[in-house]
């Protein structure tokens, strides 16, 4: 029974071997890289569909659980995955040439956030963080010819660690006055005595600082910029996507589990986060110059639009959060693979004045950009809007008007910093002309753009698939 | 009897401690570090747990300081330059860490583990079980997911260590055995007869065959290199 409950991961784990030991033994000659890539991907599509036919329940003496909620927040890890391994193919180091790591490495990372997903113990918890986060250190400085990348890589290590063993200070706290790690255990406990005791709260209070520095909310979102422009694309765009949904997997599932009784005590807490996340995250932003920067700010914005559902703790501000962070990991993918192919003479070019005149050197790369950049900020009927639409209307229905007017205005602000792309992309004179698209990048950003724009026609199957995951969670 | 023992533990393991931090000699902050894991150990005996004792012995002394030891002689550490920023950085430093410590404080003055903890089951120690068994069956039987999953962890640290740092070098020299076996003299050597008592300086000087260029490893012999010859080398 244990080993069926997490098949998929022990599939994905073996697979990530097999694919280790494959780039390894080839020839000098032959650079395993593409064929490592490609491995890793079907990896992650046959782990997809044992992920969808995974059966119910909790395993290894409470430590693993699957549910509804595990298996929607794995299945979208895994296309994070697959996306940003798809966008590897066509990375090219400061030293040229791809290496099989980065396609392993992402792969074992993403062992780590469906652990983190499934987690019903604190220790899986930080096992699974631990994982998907030292995978995602190394990715950061992976370019190592390259100045910025070590850097980004050293400083999310560094604070990343700091992050860590705030965590683990919370995680003791909580196991030094609940008496127990295992959620469901902590449940009973804190219902039985009536309340949790201060020590307690002061462990939730570093839980909840531990895993907002993973998810770059402020105040702990310094590290944001500079590791998002440093990393080479493909690792930003992972970065982005798959860890941060999996942090929201644990910070939903502790919050509405375990702490679940507690819910009027983390609330303003949470909900504070969300405010200066979103104000920050679209003020800041407005005087960026370099298009990575601008999105790793505009990421801080979207993970306090994300926490807004959290904020009402209610089954419907979950659904809005899976949602949203559905949408925003589609939408995250297609601008990342957009900077991707902003190279000239083979030079990666990252500022935003790079795009002038995009609309006519390259039509069809300035028309999917200006798809995701109307779908960041909001405009029916691309995806953003209608994860936008309901975390509003869960904190409409939750009665946070405040935070629901301060989610509106943020959102016009951040309005005028999307709108500029498109403006430098259309009406600013033309720069050079970009190298042409690799085939993976014109795909991506074909597919997403195509995803983004008509996710109208899949948002019944996937609202439903987030109410499911939603009633697992609280009901 | 065991509270004398204790004190004495724990004192010498608090002042070892403070002396790792404080030594100006980095060998002897990794000496009283091993001090340090010796009364640790101690502690670990006091309170019954003797198989942690062990194993702090057997892997902290025994194998981690040990290596600490032999990192920190070998590498040129200049304790000076590190302690360069202690003066900027001490009052934060530990303006941060009063603040935590305080926290603490209050955080223990009020410790009262959840009342109704014995409501929900808990892994423990069966009757009449050692405690190394006990921790055996938890960690290869119950949280064996946990377990293996950490080795990835390692596995990953390890990939990352190799990603960062190798540099396969064209240059480097390595042993290739079939090259080696399929070597023949010929590629190697040129004999050539030379009269009595002359030397090969007429001949151009020493010389290598020119296909030596193909069989030698890449990049370690230049066929256009200026030739020694015998005169230079003599001087």
């Amino acid at each position: 029974m244990n080993w069926i409950i997490a098949f998929p991961e022990l599939v994905l784990t073996l697979c990530g071997l097999v694919i280790l030991t494959v780039g390894v033994v080839q020839k000098k000659s032959t650079n395993p890289f593409a064929a490592c890539s490609m491995l890793t991907i079907a990896a992650f599509a046959i782990t997809g569909f044992l992920v969808t036919v995974s059966p119910d329940g909790s395993g290894y003496e409470h430590v693993f659980v699957n549910d509804g909620f595990a298996r929607f927040m794995k299945v979208l890890s895994l296309i994070g995955g697959a996306l940003a391994t798809i966008m590897t193919l066509s990375y090219r180091g400061t030293s040229g040439g791809g290496r099989f790591e980065l396609p392993v490495l992402i792969l074992f990372s993403t062992i780590g956030t469906m652990l983190m997903a499934s987690s019903d113990n604190m220790m899986t918890l930080f096992v699974g963080l631990e994982l998907s986060s030292l995978a995602i250190y190394i990715l950061c400085a992976f370019d190592r010819d390259s100045v910025v990348s070590s850097e980004s890589g050293l400083k999310y290590f560094i604070l990343g660690s700091l992050a860590s063993g705030l965590l683990l200070y919370g995680i003791s706290l909580t196991y030094g006055y609940g008496g127990t790690m295992e959620y469901g255990a902590i449940r009973t406990v804190l219902i039985q005595s009536g309340g949790a005791s201060l020590g307690l709260m002061l462990g939730i209070v570093f839980l909840i600082a531990g895993l907002a520095f993973k998810l770059s909310a402020v105040p702990f979102h310094m590290w944001t910029p500079d590791v998002y422009q440093g990393a080479p694309t493909p690792v930003t765009a992972y970065l982005a996507g798959a860890p941060k949904i999996a942090t929201f997997a644990l910070i939903l599932r502790i919050m509405a589990g375990p702490f679940g009784a507690l819910a009027p005590q983390w609330q303003l807490l949470i909900e504070m986060i969300s405010v200066l996340s979103m104000v920050f995250g679209s003020l800041a932003a407005i005087p960026q110059t370099n298009i990575k920067r601008l999105m790793a700010y505009s990421s801080i914005g979207h993970m306090g639009y994300a926490l807004m559902g959290l904020a009402a703790a209610t089954p419907g501000g979950i659904r809005g959060t899976l949602v949203y962070l559905t949408t925003y990991l589609f939408m995250n993918v297609g601008v990342f693979a957009g900077i991707a192919a902003m190279r000239r003479k083979g030079h990666e070019t990252t500022d935003i004045a790079d795009l002038s005149g995009l609309g006519r050197t390259s039509p069809g790369l300035a028309l999917m950009m200006a798809i995701f950049m109307f779908s960041m900020l909001g405009m029916p009927p691309t995806a953003g809007f209608f994860g936008k639409l309901m975390v509003f209307s869960a904190a409409y229905g939750a009665g946070l008007y405040g935070l629901l007017a301060i989610g509106a205005i943020t959102s016009a602000i951040g309005a005028y910093y999307y709108l500029r792309i498109v403006k430098v992309m259309y009406f600013d004179a033309s720069a050079p002309a970009f190298d042409t698209r690799s085939p993976s990048l014109a795909f991506l950003s074909v597919s997403m753009g195509i995803v983004t724009a008509l996710f109208v026609l899949v948002l019944g199957p996937v609202t439903s698939a987030a109410q499911a995951a939603a009633s697992a969670l609280i009901g | 009897m065991t509270a004398l023992v204790f004190y004495v533990f724990a004192t010498i393991l608090v002042l070892s401690a403070t002396m790792v931090i404080s030594a100006r000699n980095p060998v002897h902050s990794v000496l009283f570090l091993i001090l340090g894991f010796f009364n640790a150990a101690g502690l670990f005996l006091l309170a019954g747990a003797e198989f942690l004792a062990m194993l702090l012995i057997i892997v902290y002394v025994g194998a981690v300081a040990v290596l600490f030891l032999f990192v920190v002689m070998m590498l040129d550490i200049r304790v000076s330059e590190a302690r360069e920023g202690l003066q900027r950085y001490a009052p934060f430093g530990a303006a941060v860490g009063a603040v935590l410590f305080a926290e603490l404080i209050l955080a223990f003055g009020h410790w009262r583990i959840a009342p109704a903890i014995d409501a929900v089951p808990h892994l423990g120690q069966a009757a009449g079980e050692t405690n190394t068994a006990a921790l055996g069956d938890l960690i290869y039987t119950h949280y064996v997911l946990l377990f293996q999953a950490c080795g990835l962890v390692l596995l990953v640290a390890m990939i990352g260590a190799i990603v960062l740092t190798l540099r396969e070098r064209p240059t480097g020299r390595r042993q290739d055995i079939e090259r080696q076996h399929a070597r023949t003299v010929a590629d190697t050597l040129e004999l050539r007869r030379l009269p009595l008592g002359r030397s090969v300086r007429e001949l151009g000087g020493f010389a290598r065959p020119t296909s030596y260029s193909e069989a030698a490893a890449k990049g370690s012999y230049d066929p256009h290199a200026p030739v020694l010859s015998d005169e230079s080398r003599g001087e």
